[in-house]
C-alpha cells in the first residue's frame, strides 16, 4: 500500500498571537514550528497502515525552506521519504497549493493507493485543498475521517457524527482514494534518537513550483475585537472555595 | 442581477439558518434548500445537485453553514466549477473582486481577502450571526444527473454513540484539566468535581498528547467546541488552541497557581492557587453547602 501523505509547517502560537508590521503574518520571531494537528495524525495513520500493509509512506510539504525540519520530524516517525514543494515563505491559496500537490503527485510517478491529509490546517483552515486535488486527479474523497481500516480493495472509513442522531458515519471508499482525517483517530508516537538519526538520511526530492495568482487573495490579518476582560479574583488556595460555590449557586448549576 | 443559493443542513438547523440570515447581506434574490433526509449523505452528489440549480437560477453566490458538511459539500461545489472558496466568513462584501473576513486558527486571528470568481462561494462561520428561519426551504431529492462518481462516496451505515454520561459539548458544567494537573491519576479531583456539579470532564492538547486522558474529552480548535453555563479551567495555560474551543462559554472560571497566565485575560473568576488544593476544596464545600 502506497501513502502520500501532506503536512503543514505552522507555529506554535502558545497564548497570544500578535502579528508583524505589515499585517501579513504572524510574528513569529519567538516562536517553534510543528506540523498541524490533524496532519500529524496523518502521518501517524499512514506509517501504521504501511507498518500492517507493507508499501512505502511519503510525505510532502509545500513551504519555506526551513519546513525540511517538519519533513525530517515526519520522516524520523517512521514515514520513508520525502517531497517538498520550497516557496519563499509568501501565502498559496487553496488552489494553487492544491494545482502544487496534484503536479507533485504526477512527476512522482508513484501509483499511490491512498492520499490523505488534515480535515483542515490549523492556520488557513481552508477546508478544501484535499477535495480539489482529488477531483484534479479523478479520484474519490471523504473527510473528517476517525477511523480507517482496509476492507479488501477499499478503505471502511468512519465520521463522527455532529447532527443528530448522535454516532459515526461509515463510508465503504475504493482505493485509490483521497481522505482527510481529524485528529484523535490515534495518537501520534514521539520520534526516537534513533528515528531522528535514520530521519537524516532518507530521501528527499525538492522542487520549486511556480505560484499561481491567487484567486482568495489575502489582503491582510487582523485580531479580532479584543474581548480582554477583568477577571474577579475569587480568592488565593482552598480559601476561594466558598466564594466559588456562591458563584456557582448564584449561575444555577449547584 | 444577483441571485443566491442558500444550502441547509435541514431547515431547522440553526447554523444553517444563521447562513440565512448572512446571505442576506448580498442582496438580491434569495432561496434557500437542503436535502431530503431521506437521501444517503453523498457530498460530491449534493455539490452536484447544488452546482445544476445554481446554473438554473443563474445564481451569483452560493453560501453554506461553516459546519463539517457545509464546508464539504461547498468545497465539492468549488473543485467542480474550478472557482474559490472563502470557508468561515464573518462577513462579506459583494463586488469584483469581492471582499470577505473569514476565520483562521479557530477564530484566534481574521483574515480579510478579495475573492477573484464567480459564482461567490463561501460558508459562514458559526455564530457570526443570530439566526432567522428562512421562511421558504425548498426541500429536494439530489439530482438525477449526478454521476455513479458523484454517488461512490455517501454514508453506508451509521453506527449509533454508545451513550455514557453527559456529552461534553451539550453539557452546562465543564470541568477541564490541563498540564498542571500532572497525571492521568490527577483527574480524580477533577472528575470529582465535574460529577457533583453534573457535568463532563474535558482536558487540554497537552493532556491528551501526553496520554493521560482520551481525545474525546480534547476541548479545543482540533478537539470539542463547548458552550457550558459555566467552564471551570483548572491548570490550564489558556493557549490560543485551547481557547478556540471554549470561547462558547457563557463563564470561565479560571484555576490557576500562576496570575500571569493568559487564560486569565479571558476569564470571567480566577482563583489564584494549586487546583490540586483548589478543587477538592470546592468540592468538600459543595457538600457542606448540600449537607452531605
Amino acid at each position: 500500500m502506497n501513502i502520500l501523505v501532506c503536512v503543514k509547517r505552522v507555529p506554535l502560537t502558545g497564548g497570544k498571537i500578535t502579528l508583524t508590521e505589515d499585517e501579513q503574518a504572524i510574528q513569529t520571531r519567538h516562536l517553534g514550528f510543528t506540523v498541524s494537528p490533524h496532519e500529524e495524525c496523518a502521518a501517524e495513520e499512514a506509517i501504521r497502515l504501511v507498518e500492517a500493509h507493507g508499501g512505502e509512506s511519503v510525505v510532502l510539504t509545500l513551504g519555506p525552506a526551513e519546513a525540511e525540519e517538519q519533513l525530517r520530524d515526519m520522516m524520523a516517525i517512521g514515514i520513508d521519504r520525502g517531497i517538498h514543494l520550497v516557496t519563499d515563505g509568501g501565502e498559496w491559496d487553496p488552489q494553487a497549493t492544491a494545482a502544487a500537490i496534484v503536479d507533485a503527485v504526477r512527476a512522482d510517478g508513484t501509483q499511490f493507493d491512498l492520499l490523505l491529509f488534515g480535515n483542515e490546517s490549523a492556520d488557513a483552515g481552508n477546508y478544501q485543498v484535499a477535495v480539489r486535488v482529488a477531483y484534479a486527479l479523478g479520484l474519490p474523497v471523504v473527510n473528517g475521517i476517525k477511523g480507517i481500516s482496509v476492507d479488501g480493495a477499499g478503505l471502511r472509513c468512519e465520521r463522527e457524527r455532529t447532527s443528530h442522531p448522535p454516532g459515526r458515519d461509515v463510508y465503504a471508499v475504493p482505493m485509490p482514494a483521497v481522505v482527510t482525517v481529524l485528529e484523535g483517530i490515534n495518537l501520534p508516537r514521539y520520534p526516537s534518537v534513533p528515528g531522528r538519526m535514520r530521519a537524516k538520511r532518507k530521501p528527499l526530492a525538492a522542487a520549486e513550483p511556480a505560484r499561481a495568482q491567487p484567486r482568495l487573495e489575502m489582503v491582510r490579518l487582523k485580531l479580532p475585537a479584543s474581548s480582554s476582560k477583568q477577571a474577579e479574583v475569587l480568592g488565593h488556595g482552598a480559601d476561594a472555595a466558598p466564594r466559588v460555590v456562591e458563584i456557582l449557586s448564584e449561575i444555577g448549576v449547584m | 442581477m444577483s441571485a443566491t443559493l442558500v444550502f441547509m443542513e435541514s431547515a431547522d438547523d440553526e447554523l444553517s439558518q444563521q447562513a440565512v440570515t448572512f446571505a442576506g447581506q448580498l442582496g438580491g434574490e434569495m432561496s434557500a434548500v437542503a436535502i431530503d433526509a431521506g437521501e444517503a449523505y453523498a457530498p460530491a452528489a449534493w455539490a452536484q445537485t447544488l452546482v445544476e440549480l445554481a446554473q438554473e437560477r443563474g445564481a451569483t453566490a452560493v453560501v453554506g453553514p461553516g459546519t463539517d458538511r457545509g464546508n464539504e459539500v461547498l468545497a465539492h461545489v468549488a473543485a467542480k466549477l474550478d472557482q474559490p472558496m472563502s470557508a468561515n466568513c464573518m462577513n462579506v462584501t459583494p463586488g469584483e473582486p469581492a471582499t470577505v473576513t473569514r476565520m483562521r486558527w479557530g477564530g484566534s486571528l481574521l483574515e480579510e481577502a478579495r475573492v477573484h470568481g464567480a459564482p461567490l462561494l463561501l460558508t459562514v462561520a458559526p455564530h457570526a450571526v443570530a439566526a432567522t428561519p428562512a421562511a421558504d426551504v425548498q426541500v429536494m431529492a439530489v439530482s438525477g444527473s449526478a454521476s455513479d462518481a458523484d454517488r461512490v462516496v455517501r454514508v453506508s451505515e451509521t453506527v449509533p454513540a454508545s451513550t455514557a454520561g453527559v456529552s461534553l459539548a451539550d453539557a452546562d458544567v465543564v470541568v477541564s484539566g490541563g498540564r498542571g494537573v500532572g497525571s492521568s491519576e490527577g483527574f480524580s479531583v477533577i472528575e470529582e468535581l465535574a460529577a457533583l456539579l453534573g457535568g463532563a470532564v474535558g482536558c487540554s492538547r497537552a493532556v491528551t498528547s501526553a496520554g493521560w486522558r482520551p481525545h474525546s474529552d480534547q476541548v479545543g480548535q482540533t478537539g470539542t467546541k463547548i458552550s457550558p453555563e459555566i467552564y471551570i479551567a483548572c491548570g490550564i495555560s489558556g493557549a490560543t488552541q485551547h481557547m478556540a474551543g471554549c470561547k462558547g462559554a457563557k463563564r470561565l472560571l479560571a484555576i490557576n497557581p500562576d496570575g500571569e497566565a493568559s487564560i486569565f485575560a479571558s476569564a470571567d473568576y480566577a482563583v489564584i492557587g494549586d487546583l490540586h488544593e483548589v478543587v477538592p476544596a470546592i468540592s468538600a464545600e459543595i457538600r457542606k453547602a448540600r449537607g452531605t
